[in-house]
């Protein structure tokens, strides 16, 4: 793991039972002309978590960030804040913040215009606090987005979002295109002056070695279906790396891996799902899996 | 007042304006500013032609420019007077055709632009609902283009008597007693700003149709709503020609085509009297000052069915766009 994404340590959360239910969908479906985006997704988001959304291409993430945030119709249940997104939009995005992809602020806007309409349609924007964030910045109240870099434009998406008193914040790729300053400087905000146990961040991405160590929960979709669901400390627990020596190859093959692979001096690493520790013990030197590795090994052949 | 001015509603418009400041506004003042130019080159030109050719120039008087402007003004003061409220005229009718363009362009691009740049998901990020957004835009095309327009002419008039006082003073003549005792801007200029309603209600046909058209389609919203009744218009026309039962073409063309593309134009509601012999005699026959339509036609347009018409087909259009700006989920 590199030594930048390492400072960012996991913040302690409150015990994932008996917190409220923030997200709450049974049965999500939603089908376009010749496929099925998501079909049949069940899956929770409890308060005070940050929720990794991790899938392949095509999976549906972003059909289900869409679904969450009423911009899409939808079959099945889905309720975010006790709300049906389809139905009470306008009131769910008084509680809800998101930032979907870079750059979607709109080009020929002004810093100093998109704090004051933001701060006048948004009763929940705190504009002292935003106006905090940015002076951090080398943005200016003049300056307007179309002569903004990239990472600028996130810096100002970010300060507005963060100035957003909100229960859920949503994150469809928001580092996407974005150098490893500003995507370290971007996590590193959220959890300093964002995230509490009020607060819910639902995030998808492919950079998932950057937001790993951030995560309190995850959930891998596949083909429109929640594949794994699991709080990062169950998934210490029930998932094992083994790198195992060439003789005892079989041995560990025997214990019915999910997935094996080559590793340095003719040893290979074997991931196992709730495994016997003691067993595994015996075969090689037991790591926790990075959640890229268990994500390559449980989305193997979806490409395919 | 101030409530209102700090409503979130008042802030869509603001947002609105922001972004299109430069049609509404600038485009509007730099087209103002040329004609004052004009006036001023005109003026420029009268000069030298007059010493040149040794203060014996003609224009519409005979005599020297000075006794032309001394003998025929002061003895003509009504002339004067249409005169000067024929000059705001041209001001109105210069605005009202960049206004049409400004605002035609404007709906097109209005449910467009920020699906084409995908900043509607910032935009709809917020709490805002959709149906808010779209009366904004509606608003902002019928009443806030429209009042800064108004607002660009009544000031380039000024502009404009400023610089003819300055004119008529080099030649000795009082420009308080000849300009600015006799100019009846207000008059004509409150009915341009009392037009503002009439245009505003029939011009919803139109507001309709090009915001459904920038809300329903994936792309070149311009071919859509310009073609579509255009191809209608001509096929309706060759199904006549042929001797089938087709829509009259009059009526095809003046009141769906017409009304669905050209009717954010300022004044098209006098369209609604080209068949009625007594209005059409009034417009004639008014003086240059009370050409924009008396206030009594202006307002009796909301008696004709034309108008309600027109403004049921108008909403019904904006509610469908709506509907889509709610629903379409293709970025």
């Amino acid at each position: 793991m590199n030594a930048a994404a390492e400072s960012i340590e996991r913040p302690a959360t409150p015990p994932a039972t008996g917190s409220e239910t923030i997200v709450h969908a049974q049965g999500l479906t939603k089908r376009y002309k010749n496929a099925a985006a998501l079909d049949g997704a069940n899956f929770e988001v409890g308060s005070g978590r940050i929720v990794g959304l991790i899938g392949p291409n095509g999976a549906g993430k972003t059909t289900a960030l869409k679904a969450i945030l009423g911009l899409t119709d939808f079959e099945g249940e889905l309720k975010v804040l006790g709300m049906d997104p389809r139905k009470q939009r306008p009131q769910l995005m008084r509680e809800v913040c998101f930032i979907a992809d870079v750059a979607t602020l709109p080009r020929w806007i002004r810093v100093q215009e998109a704090i004051d309409f933001v701060a006048g349609v948004h009763p929940r924007f705190d504009r002292a606090k935003c106006e905090r964030f940015l002076a951090r910045t080398k943005l200016y109240a003049n300056q307007k987005v179309r002569e903004m870099s990239k990472g600028m434009i996130v810096q100002l998406h970010l300060a507005i979002v963060m100035a957003i008193d909100a229960r859920l914040l949503v994150l469809d790729e928001p580092t996407l295109g974005l150098d490893i300053l500003y995507r370290k400087q971007f996590y590193q905000s959220l959890l300093e002056d964002y995230f509490d146990e009020n607060k819910t961040i639902l995030i998808t991405t492919h950079q998932v070695e950057e937001v790993e160590h951030i995560l309190t929960d995850l959930l891998f979709i596949r083909d429109g279906k929640i594949t794994l669901s699991t709080t990062m400390e169950e998934m210490g627990a029930r998932f094992a790396e083994v790198l195992v020596n060439a003789d005892k190859v079989e041995a560990a093959r025997a214990l019915k891996p999910l997935d094996e692979r080559a590793a340095v001096f003719g040893k290979s690493v074997f991931l196992y799902d709730s495994a016997d520790p003691e067993q595994l013990a015996r075969l090689g030197e037991i790591k926790r899996p990075s959640v890229s590795d268990l994500f390559v090994a449980t989305m193997k052949g979806t490409y395919a | 007042m101030n409530a209102m001015l700090k409503s979130p509603f008042a802030w869509l418009l603001k947002r609105e304006y922001w972004e299109h400041r430069r049609s509404f506004l600038r485009t509007q003042w730099v087209v103002a500013a040329v004609v004052i130019a004009l006036t001023i080159l005109g003026i420029i030109a009268a000069e030298v032609w007059g010493a040149r050719t040794g203060n014996n120039i003609q224009i519409g008087f005979s005599g020297s420019l000075n006794d032309a402007l001394q003998n025929g003004l002061s003895q003509n003061t009504d002339a004067l007077v249409r005169g000067l409220d024929s000059m705001l005229l041209s001001f109105g009718l210069i605005a009202s055709i960049v206004l049409f363009f400004v605002v035609f362009f404007y709906l097109l691009g209005a449910l467009y632009d920020d699906r084409r740049d995908r900043s509607i998901l910032f935009w709809k990020s917020l709490p805002v609902s959709d149906t808010a957004t779209v009366i904004a835009k509606v608003v902002s095309a019928t009443v806030v283009a429209p009042i800064i327009a108004v607002i660009v002419v009544l000031a380039a008039y000024i502009v404009q008597q400023i610089v003819m006082s300055i004119w008529f003073g080099a030649h000795g003549l009082n420009p308080f007693t000849l300009i600015w005792a006799h100019v009846g801007p207000f008059s004509t200029w409150l009915h341009l700003v009392a037009a503002i309603p009439v245009d505003a209600v029939w011009a919803l046909p139109t507001v309709g149709w090009l915001l459904f058209w920038s809300a329903a389609v994936r792309s070149k919203p311009f071919l859509w709503a310009v073609f579509i009744p255009i191809i209608a218009g001509v096929l309706n026309f060759w199904v006549g020609l042929i001797g089938l039962p087709h829509v009259n073409i009059g009526f095809f063309w003046g009141d769906l085509v017409g009304r669905a593309l050209l009717s954010v134009f300022p004044g098209s509601w006098m369209a609604v009297y080209r068949n009625d012999p007594s209005m059409l005699n009034q417009l004639t026959n008014m003086s240059a000052g009370e050409h924009v339509g008396t206030y009594g036609m202006m307002y009796h347009t909301f008696l004709t069915p034309d108008m309600w018409i027109g403004a049921a087909v108008g909403i019904a259009l904006i509610a469908a766009a709506i509907w889509f700006r709610r629903w379409r989920d293709e970025v």
